[in-house]
């Protein structure tokens, strides 16, 4: 290869490249020959080049006797029973036998060429990037050959019409994608309302405080001292998951918990926010949104999992460590005439992380 | 030889002279230790046996000697411990059969630990707790007996427990050296009572909570994991993306980075 021809001989003889910005150092790093070519070992001694051979065609025959080998496994551990270890031992023993049949050539090929192939070493310098004066003239000559037949420079009138048919055909595209995005309707009014559709969720007023997922309500007597329920809207349980289940329960998980009631210590303005010690909070972490729920009933504090950020829920659930902006928006509660435990409105804030508009 | 009798002679000890004189310190305290302790623990077992069939008033002598430190003579409580009214039998029998009570020292959280009484000395104490104030007491065979809805106690471990304890029981960290311990190994009365009782920062799921058919579908939903090993290979201790992240990491690309130095390394 390095004996052809070479085209741009003369190019690299003349060619110089620029310095540019470089320093030019008083003792530049010398070009280092290359390392003596060192002989192996299968070069020399016939019998080594003999044990390499055989190396070869033993690992390539192994790869079929361990293709045979995977399907002799697929028949001899079947999934007819259903039970998880024969799947185990199917998928064990049929794997095996499939990876060491690749293994076995993929190593026999690499062994094959470093060890039997020829060794010879062959040094192939990089050529010039730049072409030659000939052959670029002759590429600027084309184009303007092409701008001067075509009358592309020419006639602008032609021109100008074809750039406006390409850039006004990207417009249904753009139309279309918009058409993506949920809109507003006359039934639902805030549906292409990000902002709105953060700002309100499921609770309202006599909204009844419900497990997750049964759906089943809360009395204020089951919350014992100590207690942490997971909560959702009771309305949430009959919603079903193609009328948007999860977006709605996403917005309004609630964490209920009962502390003592001389350990409570509420915002100004929230303490009738509560029932005898029982408070609710939002779920869903005002950092990122993952699900804060890990409740220590004695230190009344509250970790999200993701980023450590740390609530303290005895003083209004504000944040003491962590990466947390704000507070977890409290649930006013109240109780009704039946002893269940229910909302007395909406969230007073978006709930979860900030947005463009709540930050 | 030289150089070690050129030592002896200019009167300098070997280096090996301080680390023998160690050793030899360390078992003589450790054969003195393990004997006197031996020899506590066969007095303790005398006076146990002699016992057998404890009283309420046997528990109530026991609380006095072992717990009425921290918890208080009438379990009223301390600067040290807790008040002790109302967490009934079932508190105790988690507490101290988990060796979790005594408490070796203050800490952010007791840890588990061989339990430093017998189980009729557990049952007496237990007795007497309940005797002063009631609270949870042990629940029917039933609904331990691992046989309720194995994915219904799923679904309800996921909403109520995975987040601390990990969804496969593995447990987490929690706050300030807290953590939620495993319960890979935790038996269903312990289970059981964990959740009545909310020992230490775990919240309390009362029966008005999670009713006694669901906890019953939750126990059986751990005893099903613990009897069940992993299908899909290695767990790595079930603790998610971290340790399997870690694990290819370190061994998958230390694999590729092998493969690939064999493969462009010159034939011998």
């Amino acid at each position: 290869m390095a004996h052809e021809e070479d085209p741009l001989e003369h190019e690299r003889a003349s060619w110089k490249p620029s310095p540019g910005l470089a320093v030019a150092v008083p003792d530049p790093v010398q070009n280092s020959e290359l390392p003596p070519h060192r002989e192996r070992v299968t070069d020399k001694d016939p019998a080594a080049m003999k044990r390499a051979v055989r190396t070869v065609y033993t690992l390539f025959y192994l790869s079929v006797a361990a293709s045979i080998w995977a399907v002799a496994a697929y028949m001899i551990f079947p999934i007819e029973d259903g039970q998880i270890t024969s799947i185990r031992h199917n998928n064990l023993f049929i794997g095996l036998g499939i990876a060491l049949a690749l293994l076995a050539i993929g190593i026999g090929a690499i062994h094959w060429s470093k060890a039997i192939m020829s060794d010879k070493e062959f040094v192939e310098p990089r050529h010039a990037t730049r072409g030659r004066d000939t052959t670029r003239e002759a590429a600027i000559k084309a184009f303007a050959d092409a701008n001067e037949e075509s009358g592309f420079g020419r006639r602008a009138m032609v021109r100008n019409s074809l750039i406006a048919a390409v850039v006004a055909s990207i417009a249904p595209g753009v139309v279309l994608f918009r058409g993506l995005a949920p809109q507003s309707s006359p039934s639902n009014p805030y549906a292409g309302d990000p902002v709105h559709l953060l700002s309100q969720t499921m609770w309202k007023k006599g909204m009844r405080l419900a497990h997750d997922p049964s759906g089943v309500p809360i009395k204020a007597s089951d919350v014992t001292l100590g207690s942490a329920f997971h909560v959702i809207p009771e309305a949430l349980a009959d919603v079903s998951h193609a009328e948007g289940y999860l977006d709605e329960k996403a917005k309004a998980i609630v964490l209920l918990m009962r502390l003592p009631v001389d350990q409570l210590h509420p915002e100004p303005g929230h303490e009738d926010w509560g029932f005898d010690g029982i408070v609710a909070y939002s779920k869903v972490c005002t950092h990122v949104g993952c699900p804060v729920a890990l409740y220590e009933q004695q230190t009344h504090h509250l970790l999200c999992p993701c980023h450590q950020s740390q609530f303290d829920v005895s003083h209004g659930a504000r944040v003491i460590f962590g990466p947390a902006a704000r507070a977890l928006p409290q649930l006013p509660i109240e109780v009704d005439d039946e002893g269940y435990i229910v909302a007395k409105s909406d969230f007073h804030e978006p709930v979860g992380p900030s947005f463009w508009e709540r930050h | 030889m030289a150089r070690e009798k050129k030592r002896r002679a200019s009167g300098r000890r070997s280096p090996l002279a301080a680390v023998a004189l160690i050793g030899i310190g360390l078992l003589a305290t450790g054969g003195i230790y393990a004997g006197a302790s031996a020899a506590v623990a066969a007095t303790n077992d005398t006076s146990t046996s002699a016992s057998t069939a404890l009283t309420v008033d046997d528990g109530k002598k026991l609380f006095q000697a072992n717990c009425a430190t921290c918890h208080g003579m009438d379990l009223q409580g301390s600067d040290d411990g807790p008040s002790l009214v109302g967490v009934g039998e079932l508190a105790v029998e988690f507490q101290v059969s988990t060796g979790r009570m005594p408490l070796a020292m203050q800490g952010p959280q007791a840890p588990e630990k061989p339990a430093q009484f017998t189980e009729d000395q557990i049952k007496a104490l237990a007795a007497y707790v309940q005797s002063v104030a009631p609270g949870p007491t042990y629940p029917s065979a039933e609904t331990l007996d691992g046989k309720g809805d194995v994915a219904n106690g799923a679904e309800i471990f996921r909403t109520n427990c995975a987040m601390c304890h990990n969804v496969a029981g593995a447990g987490g960290a929690l706050t300030q050296g807290k953590f939620a311990p495993s319960l890979e190994s935790t038996s269903a009365l312990h289970m059981y009572a964990a959740m009545v009782t909310g020992p230490q920062n775990m919240p309390v799921f009362s029966n008005l909570n999670l009713n006694l058919d669901e906890k019953r579908d939750i126990i059986s939903y751990l005893l099903y994991l613990q009897d069940h090993e992993s299908v899909g290979g290695f767990g790595l201790g079930s603790l998610g993306p971290v340790a399997e992240g870690l694990f290819i990491w370190i061994f998958g690309i230390g694999t590729l980075i092998g493969v690939t130095v064999w493969i462009t390394a010159k034939s011998n």
